[in-house]
Parts: structure tokens; sequence; C-alpha cells
């Protein structure tokens, strides 16, 4: 068997296929399923009136995010997202630190769903009058099939993704318009809205899961050198992405708690799929149960996607070994590294409790929202404006940092209150895995080929 | 007719379990060839950041590599 060696100069590399809509489909799609599930336990925490405090609060947290990535990505054309601008702008060590965090919010998202998607066929499987149905094969044919997407190319995966986000995004159209917002018809807001019945404290305790609202819209980014083009596509995806999602989070809120009592709702595994069952109308009781599925499904495919640009590019740049650095030649993706972190997204959904799999995803997402605001003033200060080429330039600097190092530091307190020892335990995880690169894997990173952007010699150096 | 009924999603059980091998096995058994194909200096030539097609083998539109 001849083997195929390069010749020329001849390179493999990520398909450039994408556009902004791609990238909308990706941001959009990893987080909508947190508007069908999850972010309901915020009002279990707080009630109602809380829930949506830490809706507007996380969506302002999420909000800065997405312009300072906007910015930032709009420079570093880079798959990786975060892991390269942390490399390029922090140093290494900040930059595998930011890596690991990408790889394990976005695996655990994905075992979260998965999880969601198996739990979905066997309610379905018992409403339907079948006894001992199980699970598990279809946590893991969920995994399996989009692995398989994935590895056959974005292309493909990512038009999958928009056309199951778009059904999901319409489906809350749908039945936001049906029961009536104008009318006190179906809503019963002046009955079922109680005030803070956990005072201000319930209100940051329903931070933590107020970011179940937007979780992953920073996603995005990890499609760079894969749009046809980076400096327009992805702030335009990213910023279309969060608009959406704080139409979709507050259409979400007022169905909901006009239908639901917060006691009830406070502990709901699928609120819209019940408020949808709550207007005795089969069609939408339908249309509700297709959009959960879908959104489900489109997360943990975005998720794949994310995690495995991020494990490829940190083995491309030798911070883990490099053979999960390749490119597939003829589908053009990180092939090596979607087949490796499928068994680790399997074992995740077969083993580990959904809570405790959310909440690692969770405080991931969050030490990587932390680090942005450090990042960004460290961007400024080393390449002003003017000194590099931006497609896009957030405004009001440095307030937007500020405030998102404000509410990471309020969502950590809150995580604490409910689960302080995973809160400890992943930080230690973090420090060790730290120890791990500094004193044993750097050695193997060629230091000058780590940094790629043809950009000039940081202003404070 | 409730026992034909457990055999059912019984059935649609293994449908599943078999789906998933097949698509595991399918993965790897491709990169196992894809690997043997290609040089490991042809797999891993990827550089960030690189927006040059010309040197791109397979670029889009033009089929697969021979």
């Amino acid at each position: 068997m001849s083997q195929y060696t390069a010749v020329h100069g001849e390179k493999v590399s990520l398909l450039r296929v994408l556009g902004p809509g791609h990238v909308w489909a990706l941001g959009v799609g990893i987080v909508l399923v947190g508007e069908y599930m999850g972010w309901n336990f915020a009002v279990g925490k707080g009630g109602a009136l809380a829930a949506l405090i830490a809706c507007w609060v996380a969506g302002l947290l999420y909000t800065c995010v997405a312009m300072i990535d906007s910015e930032v990505t709009s420079t570093v054309a880079a798959a990786g997202g975060q892991y390269a601008q942390a490399k390029h702008i922090v140093g290494p060590l900040m930059a595998f630190n930011v890596g690991l965090f990408l790889v394990f919010a976005y695996t655990m998202l994905e075992a979260a769903n998965a999880i969601t998607l198996g739990y979905l066929v066997q309610t379905v499987g018992t409403m339907a009058g079948f006894e001992n149905v199980h699970d598990k094969p279809f946590i893991v044919l969920t995994i399996m099939f989009l692995a398989w997407l994935n590895y056959r190319g974005v292309y493909a995966t990512l038009t999958f993704n928009l056309v199951l986000t778009a059904t999901a995004f319409v489906a809350i159209l749908i039945l936001f318009a049906s029961v009536q917002p104008w009318t006190n018809n179906v809503l019963k807001l002046d009955e079922l809205l109680t005030g803070l019945p956990y005072g201000w404290l319930g209100v940051l305790a329903a931070l933590h899961f107020g970011l179940w609202y937007y979780l992953g819209i920073e996603g995005t980014c990890q499609a760079a050198e894969e749009v046809r083009s980076p400096a327009r596509a992805l702030p335009l995806g990213t910023m279309t992405g969060i608009i959406t999602l704080l139409i979709a989070a507050t259409m979400t809120w007022y169905v909901c708690v006009g239908l639901m009592p917060w006691e009830y709702l406070g502990q709901a595994i699928t609120p819209l799929f019940d408020a949808a069952r709550l207007t005795n109308s089969t069609p939408l009781m339908v249309l509700l149960f297709v959009g959960t599925c879908f959104s489900t499904m489109a997360s943990a495919n975005g998720c794949i996607n994310d995690a495995s640009r991020a494990w490829f590019s940190m083995g491309r740049d030798r911070y883990l070994p490099t053979w999960f650095g390749a490119v597939h030649p003829k589908n053009r993706t990180p092939f090596r590294s979607i087949v490796f972190l499928v068994p680790v997204a399997v074992l995740f959904a077969y083993f580990a409790p959904l809570d405790q799999v959310i909440t690692f995803s969770i405080l991931s997402g969050l030490l990587g929202y932390t680090y942005m605001s450090f990042q960004i003033v460290m961007f400024r200060r080393k390449w002003p404006i003017g000194s590099i080429r931006r497609g896009y330039v957030y405004p009001f600097h440095p307030i937007p940092a500020f405030v998102l190092l404000a509410i990471c530091s309020a969502t950590y307190f809150a995580v604490f209150l409910g689960y302080g020892t995973q809160l400890i335990a992943m930080m230690v995880f973090y420090i060790v895995a730290s120890l791990w690169f500094h004193f044993h894997r750097y050695k193997y990173v060629r230091r000058g080929d780590q940094f790629t952007m043809p950009w000039p010699r940081p202003l404070v150096y | 007719m409730n026992e034909l009924n457990l055999n059912a999603f019984e059935v649609l059980e293994y449908v599943a379990w078999g789906i998933s091998a097949l698509l595991g096995l399918w993965m790897l058994f491709d990169l196992l060839k894809t690997n043997r194909n290609y040089s490991e200096e042809v797999l891993t030539s990827s550089k960030e950041g690189e927006i040059d097609d010309a040197l791109v083998i397979d670029p889009p539109h033009q089929g697969g590599h021979q």
C-alpha cells in the first residue's frame, strides 16, 4: 500500500465554506436548549421575578462576552477560538487552561444533551405503554451519529444545525403568539407573579441557572478557520446570535411564568413543552416536543464541533500530542480529535449524574468568561485601536470588561451557595493540570511557532 | 399485545445499539485507513490562520484526492 506524502509544500487545512448563518446556527444551536430546559431551575432558587432578573443580568454578562469575543475573534482568525486568543494575548499557561475550559465545557454539555435526548425517547416509550424502556441506547446513538456527522464535514454539520435551530426558535415564536400575550385570556401573570419568595439572596442564587439561557454563545469563534470571511461573519453571527437569545429567553420566561406557578416551574424538566401542554393544543404540543428534541440535538452537535476544534488546536501547537492536530484530507475535519472525544462524552453521559455534568460545564464556561475580562484589557493595551486591523470594535471600553468581571464574581458566589464542593474540586483539577503543563508538557512546545498572527510587536514590550 | 409492544421497543433499542456500533466502526475504520494512506507530515500540515488555498490539496468543489 503506497502512502501519500506532501510534495511542493502541499498541505491539508480545515475547509473555509461557512457563512454568517452557519455561525449563528453554531452559537444559537448550542444554547437554545437552555430555553427549552434548565433555565427554570433559576425560578426554583428565587421565584419567577428572580429568574427574570437573572435572565437579564446573565444577558448583560453574555452581551459583554459577545462584544469582547467579536472584537478579538475578528482579528484572531484561528480554530480554537478563545484558546488561540489567549495564546497570542496572555501566554501559553493561560491558553492551556482556556483550551481545557473549552473542551470540558462543551464535552460536558454534549453529554448533558445526550442524557436529555435519551430521557425524552424513554418518556415517549413509557407514555406509549411500553415497560422497562431504557435511555442508554439512545444516549449512545445521539453521540455516535453526531460525531459521525462532524467527522464527515463541517458544511453538512452546521447546515443541519441551522435547520434544527431555526425550527426550535420558530417553535418558541409560535408558542408566544399562540398564548396571545396582548390579552389575559391565557396567561395569568397577575395571579402567578408572587414577588421574591427568598428575597435578594434568592436573586443571587438564581444567577447560577440564569447562565443557562445563554451558555455557549461564545462557541461561534471556534469556526474562525472555517468561515469564508472571518472579519465579517464572526461578529455578525455572534451579535445576531445573542440578540436571538435575548428575545427567546424573555419570551420563554413570559410564557412559562404566565402558565405555571413558580413552585412547579422551578423543578419542571421540560418547561416549554409543559407550557404547550397547558394550552390544550395538540399541534402546539407536537411542535414544542419537536423543538425540544431539535434544540437538544443541535446543542450536542455544536458542542462536538467546538470541543474538537479546541482539542485539535492544542494538538497542532504541541500543547497536547501532535497526533491530535491532524486534518482529514478528504473531509477536511479534525478527525482524530472528533473520534478521541467520543468515548469521553459517552463515559460522562453513561455514568455521571445530569446535575453534576451541567455544573461542571457551567463552571468551565464561567472560568472562561472571567479570563475574557482580563484579556480584552490586555489586548487593547498591547495592540491599541489602529495598530492592527479589526473587523469589529466594541464600544464603551473598558466598562463591559468591568461589568463582565463583576457579574462573574457574583455568579461564582451563586454557584458556591449550591455547589461549593464541585467548585473547589474543579479549581484543584485545573491547578493540577496547570502544574503538569508547566513542568512537563511545555518543553515539547515550539515556542516561536505558536504565535501565528501577523501583528506588530506589542506596545508594552 | 402488551408483550408485542415491549418487544417493539426492545427492537428499537437494539437497532439504536446496532447503528451506534456501525457508525463507531465506520469512523474507526476510516481513521485507520487515512492514517495508513497519508503520511503524518501531510495529515498534520495544517497551519493556524493560513488562508492561502492555493497549496491546499483537495480544494473545495474539485473532488476527492486520488
